[in-house]
C-alpha cells in the first residue's frame, strides 16, 4: 500500500503555546542539582531552559524522558513532567507517549553510553521511524555515575578503569550512526558555547520529527578536557567549522579556509585561494545525507570538527501516518464494537 | 453471516443404517501443506452451525514447511464435539484422517482402540514410507490390524474431480483437503452448506479455485455415500446450549476482542506495542487491522521496546497493553519492574509456551506463573491473572484493564499456546452489559496543586494518584529510583524503603478484597479437593466428573486469580485431607500453595507440549482419592 503523505504542521498546531511570556526560570525545577561541580552537564541545563523558553510551550505540555546515567538525571531538574527510566530504554517510553499523546513535546535525554551502548538498537529505530521526539545525547567519552570506565565513544586505545592498558575497541561516532539511521535532524553542539547551543537546541525543538542532538559535554572528574583541544576558547575558530545551513562551509580566525570536495571525501582549501570557489555551501536539507556523512565524518586534527545543524529534511513522522491511517479507517470502515464481537458469522441456539 | 441451527439428514444411499453417538472426535493430520488446518477449521464451522458443543485443538511444527512427507512437517487438527456441554477437544481421537505415511505414523498411537482409520492410499509411495521410516506398508503388512480402515484414493480421485477445469497438477492435487473433508462430512452426517458458502466468500474472485473445491467436496461426500462402509456413518445429536447468539472463538480472538471492548468501555485509546513472538503474533496482526477503533499497533525493534512504548502510552494516559510469550517476558523484565516502581497501569499478556529457552514454539505449557511472579529484581509485587477457556480470555482482559487502573498497577494476564488456538463455541457478549471500568486519573483533572502528591494513596486500595502529564501546575517526576512515600521524590531512607516496599505489596494484596471469592465445585469439605489454574479447566473438569462417576467424593477449585489469590482461598485448601493441584508444569501453583498456606499439596504434572489429558488425570484422581 502507498502511504498517504499528510500535510505538515508547524508545531503550534499540534501543541498549544502558553498564553503568557515565559522565561527560563518557569522551566527550572526546585529539586537540588546533583552533578559534579564543573560537570558541563549545568551549562546544558541552564542553555535547555533557555531555548526552551523561547518557544513558548507550557512547561506542563512538555516530557522529560531519560535512561539511566549522569545525564539521565537531567529531567529531575526541569520544571516539566518526566520519567527517569531505565538504561537505555528512554526512546521506547518516549515513542509510546508521543504516538498516544501527538499534544506534548517529548524529550529524551541520554548519555554515550545509555544511547550507543545499552540502548544502541533503540536509537536506531526510533530515528528511522522519525518519531516526533528529541533526542539529546549528553557525550563525555566515559561512564561517569560508575566512575569511570571506558565508554562506547572512547578513542581506541584510551586508559580507564575498566582499560588500565587502555581499550582495545574502536568509538562509534554518533553522527554517523544518526545519519546512517536515516535521522531527520542531526545537528551537535558543546557546553562551553552557550549561545550555539541554545540555539541548536531551539531548532532541535522546532523540528517536526526526530531531532538528535549530541552534545559535547566534559565530564571534569573522570575524562577531563575530552574535547578541549578544539573546543578551547582559543583553539575553537581555527578548529571548529560552525555550519549554517546556505552559507559556504569557512573556519579560521578569518575565515579563510573552507571545506571543498576531494576525491575521497571533504579537504581543506584556501579561501583566497585558487580553489576557493570550490568551497560548499552547506544544505541541510538535501535529501540524500551524502554530504552530511563526510562532514559527520571530519575528526580532529585532520579536519575542523562541524558544528551545528549538519542536516534537516522535512518528511511525514511516524505519528503522521498513524494518524492519518486512524483517520482513513474511521472514515472508511464501521467501528461498531457489537458488530465486531460476532466476527464473521454467527448462529443461534434457541 | 447469520444462521439457524438446523438438523439436516445428509445420509444417502449407502443403505447402511445411521448410528447416534453422545460424542466423537476426529484428528486430521497431514503435511504442513496439505491444507489440515484448513480443513479442521470448516468441519469447526460446520459442526457449530449444526449445534453440536465442540473444541478444537489445532496442533502445527514451528517450521513453515517443513519437508513435503516428512515427520516433521506434520500439522493436525483435532475436534470434538458432542450433543452434551464439553470442556476439553478429547484426549484419543476416535477418527484419524492420515493423508500421508508420516501422518500415520505421528498419530496412530493417539487413535482409540478400534478406532477408525481414514487413509489417503494415493500418498502411500516407497518413497513417503520411507521418509516416514516405515519399513514395509502399513496398509498391507497387518500392522493396522485392529482399526477400522476407509483406505480412499484421495489424491487421485480429487484431481479427477476436477480434472476439465484446466488447473495446474498442482493445484489439482490440492483441492485434496476438501476431497478429504466432504468425505468426513458424509461420515458424521454434516451439511455442506456453510463450506460452500465460505469457499464462496473466500475464493470467489477465483471462481475456476472455487469450482475445484465444490468438486472435491461433492466427490469426496458421494465417495463416502456410494462405498459400502461398515459402522462408519454417525450422527451426533446437536447438543442443548443455553439459548443466544453464538459464534467461535479462540483465545487470542477473544484477547484482541476484550482489548477493544475495554478501550470502548473505558474510552482510552488503545496502544498495543509488540514484537512478533509465536504464539501471541495473533493479536498483534488482528490489531493491526482495526484501525477503524483508534487502536495503535506498533511493532517494536524488540521486546523491550514493545513494552517500553506500552509503558510510555499508558504514562500518557492511553490503555498501554504489550503481549507476548515466555521468551519475551524475560526480556521485558526489567522494563515491566519500572511500572511497578512508577505503578502505572500496563497490561501485559503472556501467551505462554514451551520453554526452557526457544523450547518448542508452537506447543503449550503453564511454566510461566513463577517466572511473572518473581521473575524481577527487588521486592516486586504485582497483580497476576489466567484465563480458563478461550472466550474467558475476553472477560480476564476486562479483568486486567478494571485491576490496572483500579489499582494503578501493571496487570499480567495469562494465557498459553492451548488456549490461544483452541476454537470453542462462545456466547456473543451484549456490550451494553458491560460494567464500565473506571478511570480513576478522570476525576483528577481539576486537583488543586496543594492537594496532589503523585504518591499520595487511596486509603482503600492504596492507588496512588497518577495523572498524565499535560495539566498545569501538576510537573513532577517519576522514575525507577525509589520514591518518597507521598511525595514521590528520590528518596534513599532505610525507613521510606521499608515502608515503600510494604505499601507495593499491601497494595497488591489489597485487590483480594475487590474480586470473587474462589468458588467450590462439590462438597465445601471433605476428603479431596482437586485446585487447578489457568487452562487446565476443561481438563480438569472433565477428569474431576469422570471421577464421581466412578464413584469418588472430590470436590473442584479452579483459580482465575493467581496474585493475589482470592481471599477464602486459605481457608478452602485447610478443609481437606488432600489436595491434588495437576498442571502443565512441575509443580508451581502447588509452590505457591505450599509456601503460602502451609499445606502438603500434591501435583499431577504433565510437562509435554500438550494439554493435559483428562484420561490420565482421571486415573490419578481416583487412585489419589483413595490411597
Amino acid at each position: 500500500m502507498v502511504l498517504q503523505t499528510p500535510p505538515l504542521e508547524p508545531v503550534e498546531s499540534i501543541i498549544p503555546l502558553a498564553d503568557e511570556d515565559l522565561k527560563r526560570k518557569d522551566y527550572a525545577s526546585d529539586v537540588d542539582t546533583r552533578w559534579c561541580p564543573g560537570c558541563g552537564d549545568y551549562s546544558i541545563l541552564a542553555q535547555m531552559q533557555r531555548g526552551l523558553s523561547n518557544l513558548n510551550v507550557a512547561p506542563e505540555k512538555m516530557v522529560f524522558v531519560s535512561g539511566i546515567g549522569c545525564s539521565s538525571r537531567f529531567p529531575y531538574y526541569m520544571n516539566t513532567y518526566g520519567m527517569h527510566s531505565i538504561h537505555g530504554r528512554a526512546p521506547t517510553i518516549a515513542s509510546g507517549l508521543k504516538l498516544s499523546r501527538p499534544d506534548l513535546m517529548v524529550f529524551v535525554i541520554t548519555g554515550d553510553g545509555d544511547a550507543l551502548s545499552i540502548g544502541g538498537n533503540h536509537l536506531l529505530h526510533v530515528l528511522r521511524r522519525n518519531v516526533d521526539v528529541k533526542i539529546f545525547l549528553f557525550n563525555n567519552r566515559i561512564y561517569g555515575l560508575t566512575k569511570g570506565q571506558y565508554s562506547p565513544t572512547s578513542e581506541l586505545g584510551k586508559v580507564t578503569k575498566s582499560s588500565p592498558i587502555g581499550t582495545t575497541e574502536r568509538p562509534l561516532n554518533p553522527l554517523s550512526v544518526a545519519l546512517a539511521s536515516e535521522a531527520t535532524f542531526v545537528a551537535r553542539s558543546f557546553d562551553t558555547d552557550p549561545q550555539h547551543l541554545t540555539e541548536t537546541i531551539e531548532r532541535a525543538a522546532r523540528h517536526h520529527g526526530a531531532a538528535f542532538v549530541e552534545i559535547l559535554q566534559n565530564c571534569n572528574i573522570f575524562n577531563d578536557r575530552a574535547f578541549a583541544d578544539y573546543t578551547d576558547r582559543d583553539v575553537r575558530d581555527e578548529r571548529l567549522l560552525y555550519l549554517e545551513h546556505g552559507e559556504p562551509m569557512l573556519f579560521g580566525e578569518n575565515k579563510d579556509k573552507g571545506l571543498a570536495v576531494s576525491a575521497t571525501g571533504l579537504r581543506v582549501v584556501d579561501a583566497n585561494g585558487p580553489d576557493a570557489g570550490l568551497i560548499l555551501h552547506h544544505d541541510a536539507t538535501r535529501p540524500s545525507p551524502d554530504v552530511h556523512q563526510l562532514l559527520a565524518r571530519c575528526q580532529y586534527p585532520e579536519m575542523p570538527v562541524p558544528m551545528g545543524v549538519i542536516r534537516q529534511v522535512t518528511t511525514p513522522t511516524y505519528g503522521d501516518y498513524l494518524d492519518s491511517q486512524i483517520e482513513v479507517a474511521k472514515f472508511k470502515n464501521r467501528h461498531d464494537v457489537t458488530q465486531l464481537l460476532k466476527g464473521r458469522s454467527t448462529w443461534q441456539v434457541e | 453471516m447469520t444462521t439457524t441451527s438446523t438438523q439436516t439428514n445428509g445420509s444417502g444411499g449407502s443403505g447402511m443404517p445411521i448410528q447416534e453417538r453422545d460424542r466423537v472426535t476426529v484428528r486430521f493430520a497431514g503435511d504442513s501443506g496439505d491444507g489440515m488446518q484448513l480443513a479442521g477449521n470448516r468441519f469447526a464451522d460446520a459442526t457449530a452451525v449444526f449445534g453440536n458443543d465442540f473444541s478444537t485443538l489445532p496442533d502445527f511444527p514451528a517450521e513453515i514447511r517443513a519437508p513435503a512427507g516428512s515427520l516433521a512437517g506434520v500439522s493436525s487438527f483435532q475436534i470434538s464435539f458432542s450433543k452434551h456441554q464439553i470442556f476439553t477437544p478429547g484426549d484419543e481421537p476416535d477418527t484419524l484422517v492420515a493423508m500421508n505415511p508420516a501422518a500415520l505414523k505421528s498419530h496412530l498411537s493417539a487413535l482409540t482402540k478400534g478406532g477408525l482409520l481414514v487413509i489417503n492410499e494415493d500418498a502411500f509411495t516407497s518413497g513417503n514410507l520411507k521418509k516416514a521410516n516405515y519399513p514395509s506398508n502399513p496398509l498391507s503388512d497387518g500392522s493396522l490390524d485392529g482399526y477400522r480402515i476407509i483406505k480412499a484414493p484421495i489424491t487421485t480421485a480429487a484431481v479427477a474431480a476436477v480434472d476439465d477445469l484446466g488447473l495446474t497438477n498442482q493445484n489439482a492435487e490440492r483441492t485434496k483437503n476438501f476431497f478429504a473433508l466432504g468425505l468426513v462430512y458424509w461420515l458424521y452426517d454434516r451439511d455442506l452448506q456453510p463450506t460452500l458458502d465460505w469457499i464462496e466468500e473466500r475464493f470467489g474472485r477465483l471462481p475456476n479455485i472455487a469450482e475445484a473445491n465444490r468438486r472435491a467436496l461433492f466427490a469426496g461426500h458421494a465417495y463416502g455415500e456410494t462405498t459400502e462402509i461398515a459402522d462408519a456413518h454417525v450422527r451426533v445429536p446437536p447438543a442443548v446450549l443455553t439459548p443466544g447468539e453464538y459464534r467461535t472463538i479462540t483465545g487470542n480472538q477473544a484477547l484482541v476482542l476484550g482489548l477493544i471492548t475495554a478501550s470502548h468501555l473505558t474510552d482510552l485509546e488503545l496502544f498495543y506495542g509488540s514484537y512478533p513472538i509465536t504464539p501471541a503474533s495473533d493479536v498483534l496482526v488482528e490489531l493491526a487491522a482495526l484501525r477503524e477503533f483508534g487502536v495503535r499497533t506498533f511493532q517494536a525493534e524488540d521486546e523491550i521496546s514493545a513494552i517500553g512504548t506500552a509503558i510510555g502510552a499508558a504514562y500518557g494516559g492511553a490503555l498501554g497493553v504489550t503481549g507476548t510469550s515466555g521468551p519475551g517476558i524475560a526480556l521485558k523484565s526489567e522494563a515491566l519492574n519500572l511500572a511497578v516502581m512508577t505503578e502505572l497501569p500496563l497490561i501485559v499478556l503472556d501467551v505462554q509456551r514451551s520453554g526452557p529457552s526457544t523450547g518448542m514454539p508452537t506447543k503449550t505449557e503453564q511454566t510461566d506463573l513463577l517466572q511473572v511472579m518473581f521473575g524481577r529484581n527487588g521486592e516486586s509485587p504485582l497483580c497476576v491473572l489466567a484465563a480458563k477457556t478461550p472466550g474467558d480470555c475476553f472477560y480476564m482482559v476486562l479483568e486486567a484493564v478494571r485491576l490496572a487502573y483500579q489499582f494503578v498497577t501493571p496487570v499480567v494476564l495469562l494465557s498459553d499456546t492451548y488456549l490461544a488456538n483452541t476454537a470453542e463455541p462462545w456466547p456473543v457478549p451484549d456490550v451494553t452489559q458491560l460494567d464500565q471500568i473506571d478511570i480513576p486519573y478522570r476525576k483528577l483533572e481539576h486537583v488543586s496543586p496543594e492537594e496532589f502528591e503523585p504518591y499520595k494513596r487511596d486509603p482503600d486500595t492504596l492507588a496512588r494518584m497518577f495523572i498524565p502529564p499535560g495539566q498545569p501546575d501538576l510537573q513532577h517526576r517519576i522514575g525507577g529510583l525509589e520514591k518518597s512515600d507521598i511525595t514521590g521524590d528520590v528518596a534513599y531512607s532505610p525507613e521510606n524503603h521499608q515502608r515503600m516496599t510494604d505499601l507495593r505489596a499491601e497494595k497488591i494484596a489489597r485487590i483480594a478484597n475487590f474480586i470473587p471469592e474462589v468458588e467450590i465445585d462439590g462438597p465445601e469439605s471433605g476428603n479431596l479437593l482437586v485446585l487447578s489454574w489457568g487452562s487446565t479447566y476443561g481438563a480438569v473438569f472433565t477428569a474431576v466428573n469422570d471421577a464421581r462417576e466412578a464413584g469418588h467424593e472430590v470436590s473442584h477449585a479452579h483459580l482465575q486469580y493467581m496474585n493475589p489469590f482470592p481471599r477464602n482461598l486459605g481457608d478452602v485448601v485447610s478443609r481437606y485431607k488432600k489436595v491434588l493441584i495437576p498442571e502443565a508444569n512441575t509443580g508451581q501453583l502447588r509452590m505457591l500453595i505450599r509456601a503460602n498456606f502451609l499445606v502438603d499439596a500434591q501435583g499431577y504434572n504433565e510437562v509435554t507440549g500438550q494439554p493435559l489429558s483428562a484420561r490420565l488425570l482421571t486415573e490419578r484422581i481416583t487412585q489419589f482419592a483413595s490411597e
